[in-house]
């Protein structure tokens, strides 16, 4: 429970439909604020209070549990990280990996309890053969699948997700029908630990961040970047560099500190890697098709599976763009897709979810 | 219900019920009026203020009411050392064990932040203040000392006495300030107060209610006011006082302290049996403090392959109740700080399980979480370690 309108109505659900229910809410850190430069940040204090009264209401039992260290250990320090070896990191994919169906998934089955529920919009299908399948949520627009597509397959039989199946506008009309205090809050949209002042800022404070080069395909110097972590591949704005054609990042180099521009068409590529695949539906075989989804509420492309790739180090593989900086992501197996159309490449990093219409086929991280 | 959390609140003794029943049964002005109903609420308040300081063996002027334990030793550790900057002693230094509540940290570190040096007296593996190091922080400019009387973690009994000898030495003109909240019902509260400056209370550890504590000069002290406004209690803590509250308080402390002898040796027997059941049921499990002087009313058990947040969830709902460690603001508990000072990783800090028994602790009670406590946390420890299911 976050503390969002979400998870309280899916605590009331649960309850209505005779579940016994417990409420937890994860506090990802201390002090009353999140780990922002100037302490900002949601998921704070007075959503935990949210999330308590709600539990009061509904009169199940509440806890709060310290996940702080976790927290920073398996999601932002990574978080980091990333950003400072070239890459764009999804912090709420690793979290739910980690945190929600890692950390708490473990402790609530250890306690004796029989499922782990939350508010994510999506929702667990159950299959002719007896398995589950992970699928968008019936609100197309909020769908949270995607976030949830490194989460490990295993867990989705014992995972419930009862607002799944209602629009966002329905889960505020029934949680205001319900009185719950939460009904009208408003969402929170930027990653919860960056806070206000901003992804740069919350860089800086913990990557030395030095003005450097941006430099074309040739290495001609186009113009002058802020340090070059943070930047994505694709980005097209905060460049630095002087008028004439636009300009996009194709790739970036912190250990270099260089940022290397281009055009559209030199972002363009027909290929996707997915880093570490999590296997949500079984054979999932070269020549599958599939609708490629790289953003969290971003449109669907389709694709083909081209290879699947079992462990080792496997540059051959490695789309048009060049290495990604970190050593260990080109390891490891790895599954390729072929675009129908070339699109523009996706930031390293990255998660890559792969759909069969509503059905979540696989997730990885763009290699 | 299994009420095994003493330690974070006890629960109403019935003298302090009745006093506070009895209080409100008449008219209750505000003690600062010029009326009927003024002069029977200045009259409860005065009545609590001579109960309380007779318990302390000081003067009733030495006692000042505040809204609790957290406030007593804000306005210890603040008013101490406003009053000293105020006469303009250079460098102060302001000195408090490591184990010492958040309500002496937090404000400890206020003062640091506003240029004041504060340092913090180490302890050993018991969880006992080190005298030698402690002497070794010691010295003129030290304008504060706060040690408390017994952790609210592990029930620990700090040396009050040495620590009484040594600051008188080596910083003859630093103020000691002892937090008794956790102390006062097990240790005699009048003792804190001749050995030390200022003494902080709290009713509701010790079956009074909530909202009502006290600050405690055990000797002429120079303090700054925090809250100020109407000059209430001499000044000292602005804000209507809490008559009623004030009563029940004092009401509390006398029962605590005339049935405190049957009390100790009861609830001893019972903390024994418990920590003797735990440890004989629990594969490796420890005490903390065990080499320690410790009071009765405090076991903190290390139970190893356990979490003690899940675990306390666990219990809640067997209908047992029990803490991690301090309890605060969203139920979460951080890291123990007691224990980590104590030499434990974060690991081991987070496997400890804090019991605490209090007046209303039977034979029934603890039979019962020798059977609910070492199984469950068994189920969990079993949990914890296999792979995901």
């Amino acid at each position: 429970m976050s503390g969002g309108v979400d998870s309280s109505l899916a605590a009331a659900a649960l309850v209505d439909a005779g579940h016994e229910v417990t409420g937890v809410t994860l506090r990802q850190w201390r002090g009353p604020a999140g780990p922002g430069p100037g302490g900002q940040g949601c998921c704070g204090l007075d959503d935990t209070e949210d999330a308590r009264r709600v539990a009061a209401q509904l009169g199940v039992p509440h806890y709060t549990f310290d996940v702080a260290d976790e927290f920073r250990d398996r999601v932002v320090d990574p978080f980091v990280a990333a950003y400072g070896a070239g890459r764009t990191p999804n912090p709420c994919a690793t979290c739910n990996r980690d945190l929600r169906w890692g950390w708490l998934y473990r402790r609530a089955r250890a306690m004796g309890f029989d499922a782990v529920a939350t508010g994510h919009h999506a929702r667990v299908v159950a299959e002719p053969d007896g398995g589950v399948a992970l699928c968008r949520g019936r609100d197309r627009g909020k769908d949270q699948s995607y976030v949830l597509a490194l989460v490990p397959p295993a867990a989705w039989a014992r995972t419930l997700l009862p607002v799944g199946e209602l629009t966002k506008a329905q889960v505020r009309r029934e949680a205001a029908r319900r009185g719950l205090r939460t009904a009208t809050k408003p969402e929170s949209m930027e990653i919860c630990f960056v806070g206000r002042g901003g992804l740069r800022r919350f860089l800086g404070a913990r990557l030395p961040l030095r003005p450097g080069p941006v430099v074309d395909r040739a290495g001609a110097v186009v113009g002058t970047h802020a340090g070059a972590a943070g930047y994505t591949v694709g980005q097209r704005r905060g460049l630095g560099v002087a008028a004439g054609a636009r300009r996009y990042v194709l790739d970036v180099d912190p250990a270099a500190n260089t940022v290397v521009v281009g055009t559209r068409a030199e972002l363009l590529t027909d290929r996707v890697v997915l880093g570490g695949p999590v296997w949500h539906a079984p054979h999932l075989a070269v020549g599958t098709e599939v609708e490629v989804q790289t953003r969290a509420h971003g449109p669907v492309t389709p694709g083909v599976v081209e290879a699947i790739v079992a462990g080792g180090p496997d540059a051959g593989a490695a789309p048009a763009g060049g290495p990604d900086g970190d050593a260990a992501s080109a390891a490891g197996d790895a599954l390729v897709v072929r675009l129908a159309e070339p699109r523009p490449r996706v930031a390293p990093g990255q998660v890559v979810a792969l759909y069969d219409g509503d059905r979540l086929l696989a997730g990885g991280i763009a290699r | 219900m299994i009420y095994l959390d003493h330690a974070a609140t006890s629960p109403l003794r019935p003298s302090a019920a009745a006093a506070l029943r009895a209080a409100y049964d008449g008219p209750l002005g505000n003690p600062s009026g010029a009326h009927t109903a003024a002069r029977r609420a200045k009259a409860l308040l005065e009545e609590a203020r001579e109960r309380v300081a007779a318990r302390c063996g000081v003067g009733p002027a030495a006692v000042t009411f505040t809204s609790g334990g957290t406030e007593a030793d804000n306005l210890a550790v603040k008013g101490v050392v406003r009053a000293a900057r105020s006469v303009a002693r250079r460098d102060p230094t302001v000195v408090v064990s490591a184990v010492e509540h958040k309500a002496v940290l937090a404000p400890a570190d206020r003062v640091a932040a506003e240029g004041v040096r504060v340092l913090r007296a180490p302890v050993t593996t018991e969880g006992v203040v080190d005298l030698d190091r402690l002497a070794d922080l010691l010295d003129e400019r030290v304008v504060l000392v706060s040690v408390m009387q017994v952790n609210n973690e592990t029930g620990v009994i700090q040396p009050l006495d040495d620590v009484a000898v040594i600051v008188r030495e080596r910083a003859p003109r630093a103020v000691l300030h002892t937090d008794a909240v956790q102390g006062a019902v097990w240790c005699d509260p009048a003792a804190a107060c001749r050995l030390a400056d200022l003494v902080s209370l709290s009713a509701h550890k010790l079956g009074g209610p909530v909202g009502v504590g006290a600050l405690v000069a055990g000797g002429p002290v120079g303090l700054h006011p925090e809250i100020e406004g109407g000059g209430q209690e001499r000044g000292l803590r602005a804000g209507t006082p809490a008559a009623p509250g004030a009563l029940a308080f004092a009401a509390a402390l006398d029962e605590a302290l005339a049935t405190r002898a049957g009390d100790l040796a009861r609830l001893e027997a019972l903390r024994d049996r418990l920590e003797a059941g735990l440890l004989g049921a629990c594969p490796g499990a420890w005490v903390n403090g065990a080499g320690a002087a410790r009071v009765a009313g405090i076991t903190n058990v290390g139970l190893p392959g356990v979490e003690a947040e899940p675990l306390v969830a666990m219990l809640d709902a067997a209908g047992l109740a029990a803490a991690t460690g301090a309890a605060c603001r969203s139920g979460a508990s951080e890291s123990s700080h007691v224990l980590e000072a104590m030499g434990h990783d974060t690991a081991a800090a987070r496997s400890c399980l804090r019991l605490s028994l209090g007046w209303t602790t039977n034979d029934a009670e603890i039979d019962t979480a020798l059977e609910r406590i070492p199984a469950l946390a068994a189920d969990l420890a079993r949990g914890l370690a296999a792979p995901v299911p």
